[in-house]
């Protein structure tokens, strides 16, 4: 067997962005919240996962967004900048597009209202279900959380329950806890 | 009724046949002339992707675009030579365009077998490689095609 050698492989992905023959790119981004798999397509950042394994995701993403997924790792780039000033504190906004295909409407309504939520500050999900014009679905909005296609940059860790309880997260209730210190959040 | 095969991402079709891609790009062309055409492959195979309506015999595939990129690789060094005629000494093979056009209806083993051997002249062995089968079969294959062409066109 000849293997294909590291730069020529490098090489290939390369070209295949500079192309744009691809649906997404995906890399791994190493964090203090452990490896992230980030994924982008042309629209804008389309996932963040805290998935060990990036197999699960890579089906996901090619059924949602096309099957012509790559690691590729230079369109990544940006957002591992932003995700590293994030980490170190000195970033408190994104400037990443999202791409949110595939989600609800509703989905999509409470993951904009959401975005909105400062940096450091918490909301619940009742107070989200109404300002995304839906007052009683506390619960579905706490469903739309567990879902975020992008946390962190769609910071569902800043939902709280109405007591101040930390509730649930997707990435488990450790990492929730280290975002929201990070942050100095009052919770 | 044969059981759809679904089309992986193209990652994961990437990993499993980059190696072998290789390797027969290497056999055809040479370490040195082999690098530009691996890219070439994949990123034909990238344009091709979308349009692909199974998963079924996707080594088949990528190893055709191969070779198609390899002709003409060495059209193009040697526009005298091509790989068909300094491999067998027989320029008189029917053009690919020909065979592929005819070859379409096949099904898809056949095909494969087809063309490699009698478009691009390439040996029972990496046929069977790209085939994913023995030198036999490959054998096989490219002669129950052929006999299936030439029933269509009597």
């Amino acid at each position: 067997m000849t293997a294909v050698p590291e730069a020529l492989d490098q090489r290939f992905r390369d070209a295949a962005v500079a192309a744009g023959l691809l649906d997404v790119s995906y890399d791994i981004a190493d964090t203090p919240v452990g490896p992230l798999l980030v994924a982008v397509s042309e629209l804008g950042l389309c996932r963040i996962s805290y998935d060990p394994e990036p197999d699960r995701q890579v089906e996901e993403l090619a059924r949602t967004f096309g099957s012509r997924i790559l690691r590729a790792p230079r369109p990544l780039d940006p957002v591992k900048r932003e995700l590293d000033e994030y980490f170190e504190g000195r970033r408190h906004e994104f400037d990443l597009p999202v791409d949110l295909r595939g989600r609800s409407d509703f989905s999509r309504l409470v993951l904009e209202q959401l975005a909105r939520v400062p940096y450091g500050e918490v909301t619940t999900y009742g107070s989200l279900a109404a300002r995304s014009g839906r007052p009683k679905a506390a619960r579905a909005v706490g469903t739309v959380m567990n879902r975020n296609p992008i946390p962190i940059v769609l910071p569902c860790h800043r939902v709280v329950g109405s007591t101040g309880s930390l509730v649930g997260y997707g990435g488990g209730l450790e990492r929730k806890r280290l975002l929201l210190d990070l942050e100095h959040a009052p919770v | 009724m044969m059981e759809a095969v679904s089309i992986p991402p193209f990652e994961r079709f990437y990993e499993e046949h980059r190696t072998a891609v290789f390797g027969h790009l290497v056999r055809l062309l040479g370490r040195q002339r082999a690098e530009d055409a691996f890219q070439e492959t994949f990123l034909r195979a990238l344009r091709g992707y979308p349009a692909l309506r199974h998963g079924r015999h996707l080594k088949a595939w990528v190893f055709t675009i191969a070779t198609r990129v390899a002709v003409d690789e060495s059209r193009r060094d040697h526009p005298q030579t091509t790989i068909t005629e300094e491999q067998t000494g027989e320029p008189e093979r029917p053009a690919y365009a020909q065979l592929e056009h005819l070859a379409d209806e096949l099904p898809d083993k056949e095909r494969t077998a087809v063309v490699l051997r009698y478009g691009y002249d390439l040996p029972y062995d990496q046929i069977a490689d790209a085939l994913d089968s023995s030198e036999d079969a490959a054998r096989q294959a490219a002669s129950s095609g052929v006999r299936r062409l030439r029933r269509r066109l009597t």
